[in-house]
């Protein structure tokens, strides 16, 4: 996303009164802007940051930094043990690598597939194109919430239950990429195609070498987008998963949760939502225009 | 596996800032061009094209259709999960469920959760939209922050909330000590632990709301808003009578979209309240039934049945009504 240029952004009280912007550091005038333009600035930035603060605090906290009646808000020390401690006592190491397969193959293929279909309905002669894009704008409507059941039958009884292909299979068809790159090829000049047409360039190559270099932000944003929602999906590998070899991580965080109940194992657990968390934060704050304008476009649940 | 929601990018004019060039609506010059230029070779073009697209239809078709067809037929059924045998009991489940407490309980519990969330954060959401406005430095980076919740895994979020929530270790309760209070047992008490979910799913979805807010804000028309400041009409004044009205297609494009959302709210509930003690809502319940302890999945079904129903009603109303406008010059 773009920042906004302060023109667009000016539907403020200094239009009101004109000879004030003449004097932008009169007291009174850094008084209004301060209390009204920062003060509730920052207080939405603080309730945001706070928590996730604390989380990261937390998880450096001893057992007996956390029990106790007195608030301590920094940990004694950098110390690493509750990670270990969340390492060992759940196979932690093998939920990272299950979350890292199962986000790299499934974005990877969900991407390839939004751009063949996304081409093929946009460049690509068919009869019933539309009742096929109409088909898919419906599958966007469809909440993967509804499906578990059924789903968890068909893909038990094909024996992928504890499987990493069970957890990703049933997430490849994407309705969400396919919409939003045909919209983007939609917008694409036609002039472009011409010369690869007259090279007598067929589908294939006038896709990888003209279409996709030219569509590199929007799928940079279906591709990140995708990627957030696998690595955050729960509910079906919660379901489709329980042993432990095959846990993506959130499953992984709930085993976790069920073994360190009591008051003592919250640093445990805070340590294990780090890892499920930052992950995401450090590419979000990357790559955050992609994220944001992908999500409030076709916006996807958490 | 996402679950995307509806996008109008024709109808819905305020719906994101973008930075790719924004879509058009369904456009047809691209047909034109190409049926121009490609005939004759449409048969080639008939294998290419299934080449290209079968793949993920049959896996939506597989995926996503498939499914609601043998949710339909699952919840006429009396079947225990696992278990090799099934009696057809036609709509006994729906009678169960109707007829039981189950309904005023689950949907009670989901209207409570849906329409507080939904008002909850699309209010703090407009609210952080105007501060996010503001003529200062520091609002993308502000931004950004109060996105960020949005994106990160329900599962982690809720285990720093359930912290925060403790009622002994808790920084709620250490708050509440220092006010001479006792912290309340959030995760026993039915009403409360609801209370909680909702607080953590509104923090963890405003900052969508807001960034919405903000890019319909930005696009209102400028000469409009000067005016109003020309004829004496406060800050107030212009927000109620200008910007909120002007405003009116985003807030019913975030109405629906959130509303949708929160129907299938499900990673926060389930990490924070296991046992669905008071937030079992309809998604919950539909999970608690076929895999929690009693593995009923013909009822199950029915109840994820009546959630889908829902949704549609929900996704039909909203068609119609964009079809119509609410407004927009």
């Amino acid at each position: 996303m773009s920042a906004p240029s302060p023109a667009a952004v000016v539907v403020s009280q200094q239009d009101a009164e004109p000879d004030r912007r003449h004097r932008p550091l009169s007291p009174a005038n850094l008084l209004q802007t301060v209390a009204a333009g920062y003060v509730p600035l920052i207080v939405a930035t603080l309730v945001v940051a706070l928590p996730l603060l604390w989380m990261l605090l937390s998880s450096f906290k001893q057992p007996g930094e956390i029990v106790t009646m007195d608030l301590k808000i920094l940990p004694d020390s950098l110390n690493l043990e509750n990670y270990a401690t969340a390492m060992t006592t759940v196979p932690f190491a093998q939920f990272f690598a299950n979350s890292l397969i199962v986000t790299v193959v499934g974005s990877t293929v969900k991407v390839i597939l939004a751009i063949l279909t996304a081409y093929a309905l946009v460049f690509v002669r068919f009869p019933f194109k539309n009742v096929i894009f109409v088909l898919i704008l419906v599958a966007l409507m469809v909440p993967a919430q509804v499906s578990i059941l059924p789903n968890y039958i068909l893909i038990a009884g094909m024996g992928g239950k504890n499987t990493l292909w069970g957890i990703i299979l049933p997430g490849l068809g994407t309705a969400f990429g396919t919409f939003l790159l045909r919209q983007h090829f939609l917008t694409l000049p036609p002039s472009i195609l011409e010369a690869a047409e007259i090279d007598g360039a067929g589908h294939w190559r006038r896709l990888w070498q003209i279409i996709v270099p030219v569509s590199v932000p929007s799928i940079a944003t279906v591709a990140l987008v995708t990627v957030v929602s696998e690595w955050n999906d729960y509910i079906w590998p919660l379901i489709i998963t329980d042993r432990p070899e095959t846990m993506t991580l959130p499953v992984g965080l709930t085993l976790l949760q069920n073994s360190e109940s009591n008051g003592a194992g919250w640093g445990i657990l805070m340590a294990g939502a780090v890892l499920v968390i930052v992950p995401i934060l450090l590419v979000f704050a990357a790559l955050q225009r992609y994220i944001v304008a992908g999500l409030t476009q076709g916006s996807v649940t958490g | 596996m996402t679950a995307p929601l509806i996008h109008k990018s024709s109808t819905a004019p305020a719906d994101g800032p973008d930075t790719s060039a924004p879509a058009p609506p369904v456009a047809t010059p691209g047909r034109n061009r190409e049926r121009r230029r490609w005939s004759g070779r449409s048969r080639k073009d008939f294998v290419v094209f299934l080449a290209m697209a079968l793949p993920n239809l049959v896996l939506i078709g597989t995926f996503t259709y498939w499914p609601l067809i043998n949710n339909i037929y699952y919840s006429t059924l009396d079947w225990t999960l696992g278990s090799a045998s099934a009696t057809v009991v036609g709509l006994q489940n729906y009678v169960t469920f109707f007829t039981g407490e189950d309904a005023s309980k689950v949907l009670g519990t989901t209207a409570v959760f849906t329409l507080v969330t939904v008002g909850g954060s699309m209010v703090l959401g407009l609210l952080v939209a105007l501060a996010l406005n503001a003529k200062v430095r520091g609002t993308t980076l502000a931004r950004s922050a109060v996105f960020a919740p949005y994106v990160l895994s329900g599962v982690g979020v809720g285990l720093v909330w359930l912290f925060i929530f403790d009622p002994g270790y808790g920084v709620l309760a250490w708050i509440l000590r220092g006010l001479g209070q006792q912290s309340p047992q959030w995760i026993n008490d039915p009403q409360l632990s609801l209370v909680m979910v909702i607080i953590v799913y509104v923090w963890k979805n405003l900052g969508y709301c807001a960034v919405v807010y903000l890019a319909g804000l930005q696009s209102l028309p400028r000469d409009v808003m000067e005016a109003a400041a020309l004829d004496g009409a406060n800050g107030i004044r212009r927000f109620l009578s200008i910007s909120l009205p002007l405003l009116s297609p985003t807030t019913f494009f975030l109405l629906i979209t959130t509303m949708l959302s929160s129907l299938q709210a499900f990673d926060l509930i389930r990490i924070m309240t296991p046992l669905g003690n008071g937030t079992s809502t309809l998604i919950y319940e539909a999970y608690l039934q076929a895999f929690g302890a009693y593995n009923r999945a013909g009822y199950s079904a029915a109840i994820s049945v009546i959630l889908f129903a829902i949704l549609l009603i929900i996704t039909v109303l909203q068609l119609r009504f964009v079809e119509r406008k609410v407004h927009y010059s």
